[in-house]
């Protein structure tokens, strides 16, 4: 039997690459993958906390979730291809003029 | 309290002149001179006019005093002060000195200043007018506060007349000086306002007075004596007693006319007035009275030396009216309030009388105010050596004339008082008035007889080039009166006529030797107020003749009332405070006048009539013994007086430097407090705490944002990781805690 708890641990396994990816890739079109990544550990958990309460308000939220993933990744690809043309680099760490 | 119109009218006395300051303080510069003075004499002639219908209906009727409330000026807890003004019998005398000497003396100097240009002459007219204003309300005042507004207003008037002439550096420095040693007087003022406030819970006079002569006289030190000393240092300096006197010499840079009505004749008698004014209270406060009467003999003893070798015809008469003025407080100390009182009334006559006809002395000599260059001008200036002449003889205490009568009325009262060393106070007023005959008949002898000299040392030249050249060059100070002299005004800094001198000769010699033509006597408009003034030195003391000499002394029977407390039973106030006369006696004779012992106090009176005639008779004779020592000093045998200064050397160089009282001044108080300032207030205070206290914030701002910069690194991840945590942190605060 699949229960609930072990939806949870996959969501925050899944939650944790991400964000490790997130702060230890050096491919900026990496970093956004791991961003996907963490979005859908959550979607997941929402997916499965609806089913244990036997509603449908959790993949309702998916839905929207999944439609801010798509617009993010496009506007983060289009960001890092601008960025790209600039700096010829995808390295985060080359972009440090974000401060003071 | 009588008819409502007089209640009224007293308003108008010092509005008047208020009103004229006004119209020459805001139109004054674009008025001709014709106007402007025309303006200033009418507002001061018609004050003159209204107090004296105020006083003759005052003396008319039965009423004691009139009084005028305004309006309520302050109302807070047992607080309530009301501008009110009030006229009795010694509010009227010295309104009919101040409206009366002030109108001689503003008619006179529409003469002295012609030559100021208009808006100058305006501003000096405003300036004069509000002095008037300032004076009346000093006098008219019922309690302390309005009294005290026109008391802080005559020394705001007197900073701007003596530094009238304000580019001359000494005549502005002078200014400096009379504003902050009244100032030191001042705080004492208001102490002793205060005290009286916290004491009686009152600040009118009149119900002061009633309070205080519930009292017991304080045989030590008490609250009374206290506030009176606190008073009294107030009135040393705006009278120019001891320790407070040395702005008065000073600040007769201000114009002469301004000598005469404000540093003789009335401001420098506010002192003396506020004494007899709160005389009950200081009649409680024998300490007080004492010192008063100490203070006021050293005083007029040590002037009258400094007076005695004094070269500038000016200083000499402001050294003069500081011994005066020490005369007056002796009589206020000995609680011979209405002798100090006819002594300032008489004074005020043959001062301004002095000091005008020494103004006019000036003006035919084109600025020359040493004594050492003048001479032989009688034949030159009759007009002014007749009438000086009766000023000198007046003030020295020649018998039948003004200054006779009430000096030799402080003498006796001094030498008859119970005070402590009244018999010493009465010797040194004896030698001050042989002092007084002397320097004033060498003043008029060496200005008026013998050949005109030229003995000064030439004037330091090349500071006062520079100084004109300076004043000329920066020719935009803008006076109070919204003065801007135009830049072809030669010399502003200079006395008046100076400037003509200066336009005839040569720059560098027109100070020194301006006075080569022939001397002119006074035009009209200044000759007038000198026979004015000559005839009240001669009758003015006509109205208080003593009775040993078969008259009925006027004068103090008309002023006894206001030395007295009116409000209080009349069983108390004759048990705790006895009519000068009965005092005196009780003083002087306290072991064997027993009350009811009528044929005593009869057999002391015959004493005393004997005693005041020998006294007038020895002070006539050292009135002529002073004027007949400085005929032979000064007339027959100048070089007597010569070789008796080289004798005396050392004695003749301390009087001459003023007994080095202003230099022992700088030393005490002004250079500590000079290096107080910049080294302790300025550089320690200031630059030291002030400063690095701003200075040190603004560094601390800037190290610790350098500190917390170090933050923003711009690098992404880090900006991530520090959200990430933040995130972490806040979720884990509301899951786990």
């Amino acid at each position: 039997m699949v229960s609930l708890n072990h939806f949870l641990i996959l969501s925050g396994v899944l939650f944790s690459i991400g964000t490790a990816g997130v702060f230890l890739r050096r491919n900026l079109i990496t970093v956004l993958l791991s961003i996907e990544v963490m979005l859908n550990a959550v979607n997941l958990t929402f997916v499965a906390v609806g089913r244990y309460l036997g509603t449908v308000d959790g993949q309702i939220i998916t839905f929207f979730v999944m439609t801010v993933a798509a617009a993010e990744a496009a506007i983060g690809l289009a960001l890092v291809i601008t960025l790209f043309r600039h700096r010829e680099t995808l390295n985060p760490d080359a972009y440090t003029a974000l401060k003071w | 309290m009588v008819t409502g119109t007089i209640d009224e009218m007293l308003l108008l006395i010092p509005l008047l002149p208020l009103l004229g300051f006004g119209i020459n303080a805001f139109f004054g510069r674009r008025l001709p001179k014709a106007v402007s003075g025309g303006i200033a004499c009418l507002a001061i002639l018609g004050s003159f006019a209204v107090s004296a219908a105020a006083v003759w209906s005052l003396v008319a009727g039965s009423a004691g005093a009139f009084e005028q409330t305004v309006f309520t000026w302050m109302t807070s807890g047992d607080l309530d002060v009301g501008f009110t003004l009030r006229l009795d019998h010694l509010s009227a005398l010295m309104v009919l000195v101040v409206t009366g000497i002030g109108s001689l003396i503003h008619i006179y100097s529409t003469g002295y200043m012609s030559e100021e240009v208009d808006s100058e002459y305006a501003r000096y007219f405003s300036y004069l007018n509000l002095f008037a204003a300032f004076m009346l309300v000093l006098v008219l005042g019922a309690n302390f506060p309005v009294m005290f507004v026109g008391w802080e207003g005559v020394g705001l008037c007197s900073y701007l007349l003596i530094g009238f002439w304000f580019k001359k550096r000494s005549a502005a420095d002078a200014g400096k000086k009379a504003f902050i040693v009244n100032r030191i007087g001042d705080f004492g003022f208001i102490l002793g306002m205060l005290l009286i406030f916290t004491t009686f819970g009152t600040l009118e006079f009149q119900a002061v007075a009633a309070a205080a002569a519930a009292r017991a006289p304080e045989a030590a030190m008490g609250v009374m004596t206290i506030a009176t000393l606190l008073l009294f240092l107030g009135a040393t300096g705006k009278s120019a007693q001891i320790p407070l006197y040395v702005w008065l010499p000073d600040a007769m840079e201000g114009p002469t006319p301004v000598s005469a009505l404000i540093h003789a004749a009335t401001m420098v008698t506010a002192g003396v007035y506020m004494i007899g004014r709160n005389a009950v209270l200081f009649e409680h406060a024998p300490i007080t009275l004492a010192v008063v009467a100490g203070v006021g003999v050293a005083t007029a003893l040590m002037a009258g030396t400094i007076g005695l070798v004094q070269n500038d015809i000016k200083r000499v008469l402001a050294y003069s009216t500081v011994s005066q003025l020490g005369y007056m407080f002796l009589a206020m100390g000995v609680g011979a309030y209405a002798a100090g009182i006819f002594h300032l009334y008489t004074h005020a006559f043959f001062k301004a009388l002095l000091f005008l006809g020494s103004g006019a002395v000036i003006h035919a000599l084109a600025g020359e105010q040493d004594l050492r260059n003048m001479g032989g001008l009688k034949k030159h200036l009759p007009i002014t050596y007749w009438t000086f002449l009766i000023g000198a003889l007046a003030i020295a205490g020649v018998p039948g004339l003004a200054g006779f009568f009430s000096k030799d009325e402080i003498l006796f009262k001094t030498f008859i008082s119970g005070t402590p060393g009244h018999l010493l106070m009465w010797g040194l007023g004896v030698t001050t008035s042989l002092l007084t005959a002397t320097y004033m008949f060498r003043l008029v002898f060496l200005t008026f007889h013998g050949e005109r000299r030229h003995d000064a040392p030439a004037p330091a030249h090349p500071e006062e080039e520079e100084a004109a050249a300076h004043a000329q060059a920066i020719d935009a100070p803008v006076g109070p009166g919204g003065a801007v002299p135009p830049p072809s005004a030669p010399h502003a800094h200079h006395a008046p006529a100076v400037r003509q001198a200066h336009a005839d000769e040569d720059h560098g010699h027109g100070h020194g030797h301006g006075g080569h033509g022939t001397p002119h006597e006074a035009p009209w408009s200044m000759a007038i107020p000198l026979i004015v003034l000559a005839i009240g030195s001669i009758f003015a003391g006509y109205i208080g003749v003593p009775h040993a000499l078969g008259g009925s002394n006027r004068i103090e029977t008309f002023l006894e009332p206001a030395f007295e407390a009116h409000a209080s039973p009349a069983g108390e106030t004759s048990a705790a405070a006895p009519p000068p006369m009965a005092r005196v006696l009780l003083a002087s004779q306290a072991h064997d006048v027993q009350p009811g012992a009528d044929t005593h106090a009869a057999d002391d009176h015959h004493a005393d009539t004997r005693t005041e005639l020998m006294l007038m008779a020895l002070s006539s004779g050292i009135a002529l013994a002073g004027i007949g020592l400085a005929a032979y000093f000064w007339l027959r045998n100048r070089a007597a007086a010569g070789a008796l200064a080289a004798r005396f050397r050392p004695v003749h160089q301390m009087l001459l430097g003023k007994y080095y009282v202003d230099e022992a001044y700088d030393a005490a108080f002004v250079q500590p407090l000079k290096a107080l300032s910049a080294g302790g207030l300025w550089k320690g205070v200031d630059a030291g705490v002030i400063d690095s206290g701003v200075n040190g914030v603004g560094l601390a701002v800037s190290g610790s944002s350098g500190l917390l910069r170090r933050m923003q690194t711009g690098s992404l991840r880090t900006y991530a990781l520090s959200l990430f945590l933040g995130v972490v942190a806040i979720l884990g605060y509301y899951l786990f805690l």
